[in-house]
């Protein structure tokens, strides 16, 4: 069993020279990067309308932001006209106690898990564990990174920072009661596994919990997609259902939710649909078959209603597909551990600011080359890399950018701003820079540079500046 | 319009490291016609300042610019990253000022990437180049998404006729450069670079072009401290018929 190493935003830097040395994370994500980049592209080939349903999808979810608390108390009144119960919580500790009233009014002592990414930001697990009752992961890749003591690392593929080898020996380490001797080494069999470990956990749990991928004011149901069928499973077979989610995953309609859906798993797996998407409304009536008795609702707001109205505002309409960290050249280098917190990749380094603060996240938005991957293939249009931008500019306004760049840049300002001056100036260091390289035609290690020439040569000027040359021979 | 006035924008990175560059710009511009000029008021575009948070002296920089280039025709930059800093971004940084948003709209009009200039204003479709090799081609994020330059490069070396293209894998994937991202994120930035020139040399070009000198930088960099012996030039260079002098970090060998 691997110890979950202590990450926080705030080690950004350490976090990714750690996973950067990381073989088995390489291997990894050069596998599922193609996967993810490629099939998307081919399922978006095959639908010439999908750039008109991504501005429906990011006009949707406008709409809801700007009309959020008509829709929330619209859907909450569904949600209790058909026999479910609404809990508002403004902190991740409001969820926890709410969790566990519920869990506690049915002496639960085992609960079933959905994937949430909302359990994560809330810390739904330890919670429980806390308080003596069983969680059990029903995702895959959610079960393989509870038994390694690990966070998700994606907030899709929860276990995308692990080779099947890596989940070979977890299990064998984990599943004792299996014979010692069965052959694992091929996916297929590693589901079969889990699949088998899994099932007779499902009728021990009294409680199911959830995430939501939309809720519906218009009827109150909540929806979820997976591809394994376990969210199905995890809501039905026990007494209770919980969903956990956030204020913003409302939207108006069905329609609106069929809409998203289809951005959703094309952006996401490169799906059509995703095997099983599930719609869930209140609890058991008379005549249902089966379904759980108590229906609840946790909605979280944990800093969101602060975006509100904010240049942040826009990160609100994200639908969690993840095609921002699968297209992102920096979350394909350093995995979504190194970001420290829950959401990792783009959304994160604009998200985890305004939830954590930026003095806690503040590398996540610098760390990015604003290559513009994650805007051009954002499902609701996100301007990711210009909301990063703007964390940077409130990071720079309130004194929280690191000395050294903050002086650095404002003498290089300095200059720029007295181009009489500056020409003087770059013009006798391009001289130097020149004679000094001028054998090689480059450097290996430059004073200054270090950063640049730890990994890559440094090429020579050409000795004298453009507008030295030019004004030269414009003179002649 | 016959023989635009045009300004050139050299950018800093070009002024300071490849003045070559600068050249090959002028000579592809005064082919096709245009009367250049080198406004002697330049430095740089004010990306540094933008890209760490600094909005104030984005802002005075931008107002510089602005001031310096406003009475041209055209604004020509050989750099998509520089261009999509004048072209998109100083519009957005000058939201709340009724007047700099004004003239930052009109520059922003009229400020072209070197080739998209070329081929989507002037519209030229063949330049004439004794070049001769095999190339491959980086397509650099901000000309690429900011400005949509794909085509307008291929469609230039497709018609040089001792030019062949091998297209590289994941050419629209960052090359790691990032401005100071490269330095404030070094080890980050290096898997980035080592990733994009494997692929590089994976395609037996013999020559790396693209066009924006920062990413180049990187690129060469990295290429010559793992010891490949691969060239690696502007593509303005190439098109220019420019390329007597050294690549980009090798000696003059005269």
């Amino acid at each position: 069993m691997l110890l979950m190493v202590e990450t926080l935003p705030k080690q950004f830097k350490k976090n990714a020279s750690r996973q950067l040395a990381d073989e088995d994370l390489r291997k990894a994500l050069t596998k599922s990067k193609g996967h993810f980049t490629g099939g998307r592209q081919k399922a978006i080939d095959n639908l010439p309308e999908f750039d008109s349903l991504r501005d429906k999808a990011r006009d949707i979810k406008d709409h809801v932001l700007e009309n959020l608390d008509f829709y929330l108390e619209e859907y909450e009144q569904k949600v209790i006209s058909t026999g479910g119960k609404v809990h508002w919580a403004s902190t991740k500790e409001d969820v926890q106690n709410t969790v566990l009233e519920i869990c506690r009014s049915v002496n639960a002592t085992s609960v079933n898990k959905g994937k949430s990414m909302i359990g994560e930001e809330c810390d739904i697990n330890e919670a429980l564990e806390n308080s003596g009752i069983r969680a059990v992961e029903t995702d895959l890749g959610e079960y393989i990174i509870q038994i390694r003591d690990e966070r998700p690392s994606h907030i899709i593929a929860p276990a995308v920072h692990l080779t099947k080898s890596q989940v070979e020996k977890s299990f064998r380490e984990t599943h004792t009661h299996l014979d010692p001797q069965r052959i694992l080494e091929e996916p297929p069999t590693l589901l079969e596994e889990a699949r088998t470990v899994l099932r007779g956990k499902y009728f021990e749990a009294q409680v199911g919990i959830t995430g939501a991928n939309f809720l519906v004011a218009e009827t109150g149901s909540s929806i979820i997609v997976t591809n394994e069928g376990n969210g199905d499973l995890s809501q039905l077979l026990p007494k209770v259902h919980i969903v956990l989610a956030s204020i913003e995953k409302i939207v108006p309609s069905l329609e609106d939710a069929s809409t998203l859906l289809r951005v959703l798993a094309r952006s996401a797996t490169g799906q059509e649909f995703s095997v099983y998407t599930t719609v869930s409304t209140g609890p058991r009536r008379k005549a249902d078959l089966d379904g759980p008795e108590e229906y609840h609702v946790i909605l979280l707001d944990n800093g969101r209603t602060n975006m509100l109205g904010t240049e942040f505002q826009d990160m609100l309409r994200c639908i969690r597909c993840g095609a921002c960290m699968n297209h992102c050249p920096v979350y394909q280098s350093v995995g979504g551990h190194a970001y420290g917190w829950v959401y990792p990749g783009p959304m994160g380094a604009v998200l985890t600011p305004s939830l954590l603060g930026v003095d806690e996240a503040g590398h996540l938005p610098n760390a990015s080359t604003f290559c513009g991957r994650c805007e051009e293939v954002c499902p609701v249009r996100i301007p990711l890399p210009k909301l990063m931008r703007h964390w940077r500019q409130r990071e720079f306004e309130s004194h929280l950018t690191p000395k050294f760049a903050r002086y650095g840049i404002k003498l290089w300002a300095y200059l720029v701003k007295r181009p009489s001056l500056y020409k003087w100036v770059m013009g006798v260091q391009v001289k130097i820079l020149f004679l000094l390289g001028k054998r090689q035609g480059r450097f290996s290690s430059l004073p200054f540079a270090g950063g640049w020439t730890k990994y890559r040569e440094f090429p020579a000027p050409e000795g004298k500046t453009f507008q030295q040359l030019w004004s030269e021979s414009s003179n002649e | 319009m016959e023989n635009p006035q045009v300004a050139l924008f050299v950018t800093c990175l070009v002024d300071l490291f490849r003045p070559s560059v600068g050249f090959a710009s002028i000579k592809l511009l005064e082919d096709a016609g245009c009367l250049v000029e080198v406004p002697k008021l330049q430095s740089c575009c004010g990306q540094p300042a933008y890209n760490t948070g600094d909005i104030g002296e984005t802002k005075k920089i931008a107002k510089q610019v602005i001031e310096t280039f406003e009475s041209y025709d055209y604004v020509i930059i050989p750099s998509g990253s520089c261009a999509g800093m004048l072209s998109r971004h100083y519009p957005m940084i000058f939201t709340n000022d009724n007047e700099w948003l004004e003239r930052a709209n009109k520059l922003a009009d009229r400020s072209y990437e070197l080739l998209s200039f070329l081929t989507d204003v002037l519209k030229i479709d063949s330049i004439e180049s004794d070049f001769k090799g095999v190339v491959t081609y980086h397509d650099s994020c901000s000309g690429l998404r900011e400005l949509s330059i794909h085509e307008q490069p291929r469609k230039l070396m497709d018609k040089i006729e001792g030019l062949h293209l091998r297209e590289l894998p994941d050419s629209n994937v960052c090359c790691g450069f990032g401005g100071t991202f490269c330095v404030k994120y070094a080890d980050i930035s290096d898997r980035m670079v080592e990733n994009k020139v494997n692929q590089i040399i994976e395609t037996g070009a013999q020559t790396l072009l693209a066009g924006d000198l920062g990413c180049l930088m990187n690129m060469a960099g990295k290429l010559q401290r793992m010891g490949s012996r691969l060239k690696v030039r502007h593509v303005a260079e190439v098109l220019a018929g420019m390329t007597r002098g050294p690549a980009i970090g090798e000696p003059n060998r005269d």
